[in-house]
């Protein structure tokens, strides 16, 4: 390259850095839909609509397992001796402090929705095992309680509650 | 890269790494420091564009394999929802479908400007081999990658292809089968062709390795076809070729986004808009444009192995190229005869690809013929004996002096490539599209004015929301809509809808879902995730109720759907941006109800005269008449309404982001022409101290 360096910006300085500055502009502009294309697709999104859930086949002491957005969820009928577990726990021994009553729907005590992903590294944890009576992830060990908050091992925080809402008494609309 | 290198890091982890691995210097020398013969010219940017093209394409490629589904079932409907749902879908389609198009034009004039200048000739011989497998490399994977969105052309295309090879003697059946990994085409194909579409590129890339590597031990050619003699012949690559090249890439890149914006079906066949179906042989079975010479030459010779061992002899005799043609000096500029047969040759290899395209009867067979062994002529006598009796004009003794000399003399050839180029392409095009002719009763839909149409195109709202209603109400009675959610019709560039509007009206529809708890099929409220339901509940069911003709699926009608447009048409259509014979069709078709049929025309039992549809009987009763439907806007209630509605509503189906697509196109092209301006007037500051 010839070396003609001025002090001074010279025009044509400008017309090489205006050219780079296109260039760079349009690499950027290009990279915008490549990586764009690996969010969820509009069908994706669409099939991650609200989902409603049959209660009545649920009985007391029992739960059952639902999908929604590719996250299982568990709905889990609680025994009287159960919420009084959950209820009666002093809160300075949890790790992540919060109330049974905050993480189900008021006048609905019996029931517990729980998104049930180990909140460590993702595993399902197992319903109605570990030491507590809730749920034990097989993974690292971790426990939860009857109201899905951790107890003990590695996880950090309660089992997610997902957004929902009783429809009537025995149905409830998931997302 | 021949040479010890000059490249001298200062930055002591630069150092570290060198010492190590020299990927600096191999860098250095090979696109910086590298000598670039200085009279080169723009045919010689096509290097670049097509490096430029692999990257495009391998980039393109394997973001569409993460959204594709090789099987043959789903196939179709995954390519339709890369377009559909995927962000930006449509456009990284486009690119790569029309952009293994562009890869071909640009390995054509690369190829071409190496037979004009004798790039092939000594030294440079293996580097023209590695060449013509490269593009033997590029026609298999071109091949494999049309065969994949699973259509009618791809299927078809497919079998006709692979059966090539049941031409071999004794083993050919056998070799058949090992192909398809089964008893026909079918998803052992797709699934090995995916296979193969995904590996070639990288195999390719990898001989293009050895190519450039050829490239710079040789050196390169140039339009004087004299070596570089001295340090005044040559200038670094960088920054005068690396410029230079920039500047081609960014003018192609402009033409390339005129394809992929604003005319990216122009290229591809209607039919591939229609699923494979191997009860159906589409009336036409037409290689994409880049083949048809080739496709010519095939059936061209009456016998079936003669002609499949013409077709690869006439890419194999490239190979031989350089010892076919031992003329001492390279370049055609200094050979008058050679110059002339190599025109000749450029019209030969343009009208086999017309011929390519028509149907294999009468005059086009006597001319295939007669092309086919002007294409062989062309290697096997022309250019042996030209080398031993041509006188060709003196060379000028240096590169410098070559530059210093040049006159008028350099315009001429530019001018005629041009006019040679622009007649042969627009026969090859027409050639194309005559393809698809049908003679008889004279029909061309007429052209209509559509909202949509332009680059400034936009779907007309209320005639959208007409049309839905007319498919609602009459279409939807026989025919799927299965590529559309109700949640579309909420989609930007839609009809406008609110989410709530969709929703209410996907309620309106009883969704077939299950099993349940119980194991049975029960049907619900649709919900806008939910697909237009078809009305019957297969195929079987849908023939039984029309008489054994299933209705097709509407969903891409509009882009499934093209008539022939003639040949000079064809060539304005491109600048036009004419995209809209679907629309056309659709719309003569519902109003071609009206007319008799001409004396002498036999209607077969059950059918209706329509001369829109080819063949003229359509089992489809007159589905549209005045008053059917009302509108709440007050638009007539006509069947010329009707019919324009409901095309336009198709329209939108087969291609939801049309107005997305446009609107992009508009910003892109701005900004390209912008790019192209400083890249030139750049060029052209760095230049001036060549000179």
């Amino acid at each position: 390259m010839t070396s003609t360096t001025s002090a001074e910006p010279t025009r044509r300085d400008f017309l090489y850095v205006a050219t780079g500055a296109a260039a760079a502009v349009g690499a950027a502009a290009v990279a915008w839909p490549l990586i764009s294309q690996m969010n969820p697709d509009a069908s994706t999104i669409a099939a991650g609509a609200p989902i409603e859930v049959d209660l009545t086949p649920i009985a007391e002491g029992q739960d059952i397992k639902v999908f929604w957005r590719g996250k299982p969820i568990y709905i889990m009928n609680r025994t009287k001796k159960q919420v009084e577990e959950a209820r009666s726990v002093n809160m300075s021994n949890l790790p992540d402090p919060q109330t049974d009553q905050a993480r189900v729907k008021e006048g609905h005590d019996q029931w517990l929705v729980v998104i049930g992903i180990c909140t460590h590294l993702g595993c399902i944890p197992i319903a109605h095992e570990g030491s507590y009576g809730g749920f034990f992830c097989p993974c690292h060990g971790s426990v939860y309680d009857t109201s899905g908050r951790i107890r003990q091992g590695p996880a950090p925080l309660n089992l997610a509650v997902p957004p929902y809402a009783f429809v009537s008494d025995t149905k409830i609309k998931i997302g | 890269m021949s040479g010890p290198s000059s490249y001298n890091p200062q930055n002591p982890a630069l150092k570290w790494i060198e010492r190590r691995l020299p990927l600096g210097g191999l860098i250095h020398s090979s696109f910086i420091a590298y000598p670039t013969p200085r009279n080169l010219n723009y045919w010689w940017t096509f290097g670049a564009i097509l490096s430029m093209m692999l990257a495009v394409q391998i980039i393109t490629g394997v973001i569409l394999a993460m959204h594709y589904t090789p099987h043959v079932d789903l196939a179709f409907k995954s390519v339709e929802g890369i377009v559909r749902d995927v962000n930006y879908g449509w456009l990284l389609r486009y690119l790569h479908s029309n952009g293994a198009s562009m890869f071909f034009i640009a390995v054509y004039v690369h190829m071409l400007r190496g037979l004009y200048y004798g790039s092939y000739k000594e030294p440079r011989e293996v580097l023209w081999i590695l060449g013509v497998i490269i593009y033997l490399l590029m026609m298999a994977t071109g091949f494999m990658g049309y065969v994949l969105p699973w259509g009618q052309m791809s299927f078809w295309g497919a079998t006709v292809i692979t059966n090539l090879f049941s031409a071999i003697p004794y083993v050919g059946d056998s070799i058949v089968t090992l192909l398809w990994g089964g008893y026909a085409v079918g998803n052992p194909t797709l699934n090995r062709f995916f296979s193969l579409h995904y590996l070639l590129p990288f195999v390719i890339a990898g001989v293009v390795v050895l190519h450039v590597w050829a490239l710079h031990v040789a050196g390169q050619n140039n339009p004087a076809g004299v070596e570089p003699k001295t340090e005044k012949d040559t200038v670094p690559f960088t920054p005068y070729a690396t410029i230079k090249d920039a500047f081609g890439m960014a003018c192609f890149l402009l033409f390339f986004a005129w394809f992929v914006f604003y005319i990216p079906n122009y290229l591809g066949d209607p039919d591939n808009y229609v699923q494979a179906n191997p009860a159906v042989t589409p009336a036409h079975i037409v290689p994409e444009w880049y083949y048809l010479p080739f496709y010519a030459i095939l059936r061209s010779i009456p016998s079936k192995l003669g002609g499949v061992i013409a077709m690869f002899g006439a890419i194999i005799v490239l190979a031989f190229l350089p010892w076919l043609d031992s003329a001492k000096t390279r370049s055609s500029k200094y050979r008058p005869l050679a110059k002339q047969f190599f025109w000749i040759f450029v019209a030969v290899c343009l009208g086999l690809g017309y011929l390519g395209a028509q149907p294999p009867e009468g005059i086009y067979v006597i001319a295939g013929r007669i092309l086919t062994v002007c294409y062989f002529a062309y290697f096997l006598i022309v250019l042996p004996l030209l080398s031993r009796i041509e006188t060709a004009r003196p060379l000028p003794n240096s590169i410098a002096d070559d530059v210093l000399a040049k006159s008028g003399s350099r315009k001429a050839p530019m001018v005629s490539t041009m006019i040679a180029v622009a007649v042969g392409g627009s026969l090859l095009l027409g050639g194309m599209n005559n393809a698809k002719a049908e003679n008889s009763h004279g029909t061309t839909p007429p052209s209509l004015s559509w909202s949509f149409a332009g680059p400034f195109g936009k779907f007309d709202q209320g005639q959208l929301q007409r049309g839905l209603k007319i498919y609602k109400e009459v279409c939807s009675a026989c025919h799927a809509l299965s590529l559309v959610a109700f949640r579309n019709l909420a989609d930007p560039g839609g009809p406008g809808y609110t989410p709530a509007q969709a929703a209410a009206f996907a309620a309106e529809y009883k969704i077939k879902d299950g099993p349940n708890d119980a194991g049975d099929m029960f049907e619900r409220p649709g919900r806008p995730a939910d697909y237009f339901p078809s009305p019957f509940p297969n195929e079987q069911a849908a023939r039984a109720a029309n008489g054994g003709a299933a209705p097709p699926d509407l969903s891409l009608m509009a882009k499934a759907r093209g008539y022939e447009r003639g040949f000079p048409q064809f060539i304005f259509d491109a600048f036009m941006q004419f995209q809209e014979k679907g629309p056309n069709y659709i719309d003569a078709l519902l109003q071609g109800y009206e007319e008799k049929a001409p004396a002498g025309f036999a209607l077969p039992e059950g059918s209706y005269y329509n001369r829109i549809f080819p063949g003229h009987a359509i089992k489809m009763p007159k589905p549209l008449s005045d008053g059917q439907v009302t509108f709440d806007d007050g638009s007539p209630a006509t069947v010329q309404q009707y019919a324009k509605d409901v095309a336009a509503f198709l329209m939108w189906t087969a291609e939801p982001h049309l107005e997305a697509r446009k609107r992009l196109g508009l910003q892109v092209m701005i900004f390209l022409i912008i790019f192209c301006g400083l890249l030139y007037f750049t060029k052209r500051k760095v230049w001036a101290a060549a000179h």
